[in-house]
Order: C-alpha cells, then structure tokens, then sequence
C-alpha cells in the first residue's frame, strides 16, 4: 500500500490519561494517545486488554472515572452516544449492533437522521419538504450501498444475513453519518480471506476518497500492518507502545504481551 | 341435543369484540417495554388518570372533542414529567429497579388523579348505547362493536406512526438496539417522552372504551391486571402479539365461561385468563410472537 502520498493532519482526538473501572474491574489504567487527521489508527492488544472499552469511552457509552477527551479543539470528561454522533463520531460494534427487524436499506437510512433538519420530531408531522428530503438521503444511501456491493441485499431484514454481511452493513450504517472520525470495534472478525479483503479495500477506499479519521480494532495482524499508519497496542488496560507499524513489530514488550497469550 | 353453532359464533364474537379491550391495555404494556425496557406497572394507573381527566372536564361542560384534546394535552405533560423525573435518573438501572419505581409512579398517579378530581363513580357516555343489534341472526352489543373499531382505527394509525414516520423509524431502532439507536445519534431521552405520550394516548382510549362500560371509578385501574395473561401469551415485545394475544384471551374467557363453565360450577371467567397464561407460559416462555431478549453491549 503506498501511503507516502497521504497529508496526516494536526492532532483531532487526544485522550489523556483515561481510567476506567467496572467495581473491581480495571479496564483502563491511564491510557493517553492521539488521533490525526485522516490517519488509520490501529488499537491492537490481548483479548480483555480493553480495546473495546477505550472505543466506548471515546463515543461515550462508558464514562471513565478520571481523564479528559479533546476532540475537536474542545475538552470534556464525558459525553453522551447522542452527542458524539453529532460532532461527527460514528462506529461499529464488536457484537454487531444492527436493526434486526429492518432491512439493508433501512438500516443505512438510520444513518442519516440527524441529517435530516435538527428537529426530526416535528418533521415527522409535514410531508411535503420532509419527502424532498428524504429522497436526498435515500440517494446517499443507494450511494454507499453501491460503494459496499450490497445492492443484492438492499430489501433483506440483516437478522438474516450472514455475519459478513452483517458487518458490511454496520459499516454502511457508520459512513451515512458522513463522519469525521470513525471508529471500527474489530470488522474483519469472523470473515473468510476474501471478505477481509474486500472489507481492508473498503476501509482504505473510505479514507482516501473522504479522508475520513479511522480508528479500528483488529487482531489480524497481516491486516494492521498493512492498512495501518500508526498502531497503539494495549495490555491489561495500560498502553504499552505506539508507532509506526514497523516500530511496534519490532517492540519487546509488544511481543512479550503476544507470546504471553494465544490466539 | 344438536351443537348451536349460531349461539357459539355469538358468544365467540362477543369474547373477540371484549378482547380487543384487552389488547389496548396489553399495547400501552407492550410499547413502552419496548423502548423504555420498563415492565409498566402505572399503565393501569394511567387509564384512570386519562378517563377520570376526560369525564371530569365533560361534566364540567366540555364537548367531547375539547375533553379529548384537553386529556391528550395531560398525558404528553405526564410522559415529560416521567422522563424527566424518573427515566432520566435511573438510567441504565437494573429492570427491577425501574419496575419498582413504576410501582411508585402508579401510586403516585392514582392518587394525584383522585386527588385533582375525586374518587367517585362516574358514567361515561360516549353516544353509543350497550345495546344488542342483530347481526345475522345474532345479537351483539352495538358498543363493542363501536369499541372494536375504536381499536382497529388505533393500531392502524399507530401502524402508519410507526412505519412511515420518521419519528416512527426512530422508536423502532430503539426498540430493536439501544445502543446502535445512540450510536446513529437519536436521543433517547426525547424517544422516551413520545413512547410515553403514545402509551398516553392509547390509555386514554382504554380509559374511554372501560369507562363507557364499567363507569369511570378506581376499579377500572385494574383492567390492568387483565393485561397480564395477554402479554404472557403475546409476548412483551410484540404489538401484534399484544393484539391477538387480547384477542384470544376475550375469546377464551367468554367461551369457556359458556360452555364449560355450567359443569364446573360457573364463574370461571375471572380466573380462566391466569390458568390459560400458565399453561402457555409452560410451553412458550417468551410467547408467541416475543423474542427472547439478550443483552450485550
Ligand atoms: N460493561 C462492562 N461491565 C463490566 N466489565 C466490563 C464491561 N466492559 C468491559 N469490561 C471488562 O473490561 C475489561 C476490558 O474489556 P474490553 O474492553 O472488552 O477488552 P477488549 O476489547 O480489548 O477485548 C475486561 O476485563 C472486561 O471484562
Ligand atoms: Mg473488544
């Protein structure tokens, strides 16, 4: 992948010294690092390291006992998942979260509420603009439908799709938040060869041509290398190392931490 | 003696047109499980508040359609309150713990609405006698035929609500998973205030269809608990598990109180419900359209 050409950006998201605990549970021990504009971020680390935690501090669906969250230029100690989809932060589930009930399409539309003028309450009460309206975003959507090669599946309820599937269109769901900063809980888990690979287009496609931020998790660590401009590795809740691909392979504690569990 | 086939279609439909009543109580139960996750035990409570706010303000002079819109205006302001009082403080509780605070929402609402008002019986005449019409050759009560259509126009127009509606496209990602609804950006909390108006509107349906036939009094709280053996056969996240689950327990009721009642001794109607939810809830735990419910974030 030649991503020489690529303009990493100033800093969009710092995390400083977050710590997080369940009771007893220590998921995040002062854990601080950035994310830059346009760059791939990976989060790597054990099982239970607390990858997935950091993802739910950063959208606020967990509130860290101490730190601070800059995003943006502006700092807060935590926020609502509402709220951090408004600012532009979207994601996907490690245990996908779709709409079962609804189809492809439908659940992409989600995507695009809050585009739909601010107050979708009483939008719902007049048709006329609120069609116009919808007709802009269900082309969005048919757009990223086309993008992610699922036009077969456009009308499918997802409860019955394969889990690859599912996965693709978690991602569709994301991106018609047109988001600025996109965080992905492990979407390659589970897939087949040619499935990661398709999904690793698509995350690169996604970045080059909107120069969306990524931050994602993934175990698969041909994957990390490859689509990757930084990675950060995590264990037991600490950070043990950040950089370059290659800075990191070559890490000791980073390869002390793989050894010492199996995948 | 020759089966009187004409006498069970009668008592069929009269049990049918009678569980449509029930099926109203079931879906206030049902929609607010849905997007709230709170088992309601104020819906009762909430029935009463409605009728007893609608007929108090038509014996005060109102015509029919200001009392309804005065009511409506009431449960919105109830819904917002309880978002704001209850929901929003014990988010992400325990369901026990918001099943208990709706045990003090009910008190609460009960006795704020006999308070405001009093505790009285009141009739309620909605210009629909209780009268038998014939009906090919059987005679069925004109109001529950006027109830049943009630009804029917509800579900449809919560249907088209649901479906169509922006707002409706919402509530059914909250309903189907929280935690991608937040993640697309739609605010729970202003979710919460619709659900509870909607579970409003239709209590004050129940209210009018019950207090049309029982009289508004304390009692018809109560038409609550009749909800249980449907919600146990429909399931406690489905709407049309809500509707055919009332239908079934109406139909049941009524035809076993005929026509298995006399060998018994009579007077099974009260308890047959319960007896036809626990033998359900042996085979089909989570009823017949429910799914079963698995949390994971
Ligand atoms: N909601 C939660 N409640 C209690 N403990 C949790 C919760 N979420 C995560 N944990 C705990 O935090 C630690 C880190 O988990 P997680 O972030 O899921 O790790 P990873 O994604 O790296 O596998 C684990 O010990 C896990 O059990
Ligand atoms: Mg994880």
């Amino acid at each position: 992948m030649s991503q020489a050409h690529k303009k990493i950006g100033d800093i969009m998201l710092k995390v400083e010294d977050i710590s997080l605990s369940f009771g007893g549970v220590r998921a995040l021990s002062g854990v601080s690092f950035d994310v830059r504009e346009h760059e791939i971020l990976a989060i790597i680390g054990p099982n239970g390291a607390g990858k997935s935690s950091m993802l739910n501090v950063i959208n606020g669906v967990y509130h860290p006992q101490e730190g601070a969250i800059t995003y943006k230029g502006s700092t807060r100690k935590q926020m609502r998942p509402h709220q951090a989809a408004k600012q532009g932060i979207a994601r996907t589930f490690q245990n996908i979260a779709l709409f079962k009930g609804m189809s492809t399409l439908d659940n992409i539309m989600t995507g695009r509420l809050l585009k739909m003028r601010r107050n979708f309450l009483w939008q719902a009460l007049y048709w006329g603009p609120a069609q116009k309206e919808e007709i802009e975003n269900r082309m969005v959507c048919e757009k990223i439908i086309d993008f992610l090669e699922i036009q077969a599946i456009r009308k499918t309820p997802v409860g019955r799709l394969p889990y690859g599937l599912q996965k693709r269109v978690e991602l569709g769901r994301a991106l018609a938040m047109e988001p600025d900063l996109l965080l992905l809980d492990e979407p390659m888990a589970g897939m087949n060869v040619e499935e990661k690979e398709d999904m690793c287009r698509f995350v690169l496609d996604v970045n080059d041509e909107f120069g969306t931020t990524i931050a994602l998790i993934e175990h698969d660590m041909g994957v990390v290398m490859d689509i990757s401009d930084r990675v950060m590795v995590l264990d037991y809740g600490r950070k043990i190392a950040d950089g370059s691909p290659d800075e990191v392979r070559a890490d000791q504690e980073v390869i002390d931490a793989y050894l010492g569990v199996s995948h | 003696m020759a089966f009187d086939w004409l006498f069970f279609l009668e008592v069929l439909i009269a049990g049918l047109l009678s569980g449509a009543m029930y099926s109203l109580v079931a879906l206030g139960f049902v929609l607010i499980f849905k997007a709230s996750g709170v088992f309601n035990f104020a819906q009762g409570a909430m029935v009463l508040l409605a009728a007893l706010t609608f007929v108090r303000l038509v014996e005060m002079g109102a015509p029919l359609w200001l009392a309804g819109v005065s009511t409506l205006m009431v449960m919105v302001v109830l819904a917002m309150l309880v978002e704001r009082l209850v929901l929003r403080q014990l988010v992400n509780q325990a369901p026990i713990i918001l099943f208990m605070a709706s045990i003090g929402l009910n008190f609460f609402i009960e006795g704020t609405a006999q308070g405001v008002w009093d505790s009285d019986v009141h009739a309620l005449d909605l210009g629909v006698p209780d009268l038998p019409i014939d009906v090919f050759g059987m005679l069925i009560s004109q109001f529950d035929i006027f109830a049943a259509a009630m009804v029917a126009a509800l579900v449809v127009v919560l249907a088209v609500f649901f479906q169509k509606t922006r707002i409706g496209r919402a509530l059914r990602a909250v309903a189907d998973d929280h935690q991608a609804a937040l993640s697309v950006g739609i605010p729970l909390q202003t979710i919460w205030v619709v659900v509870w108006s909607v579970a409003g509107v239709v209590a004050l349906v129940a209210g009018l269809v019950w207090g049309s036939k029982l009289g508004v009094q304390f009692s018809i709280s109560l038409v609550a608990l009749k909800a249980l053996p449907v919600l146990i056969l429909g399931g406690f996240t489905s709407v049309p598990g809500a509707i055919i689950g009332g239908l079934i327990i109406g139909a049941g009721e009524k035809l076993a109180e005929v026509f298995i009642g006399p060998f018994v001794g009579g007077a099974i109607e009260s308890w047959f419900p319960y007896m036809l939810a626990m033998v359900f809830l042996l085979f089909r735990p989570q009823g017949l359209f429910g799914e079963k419910i698995i949390e994971r974030v």
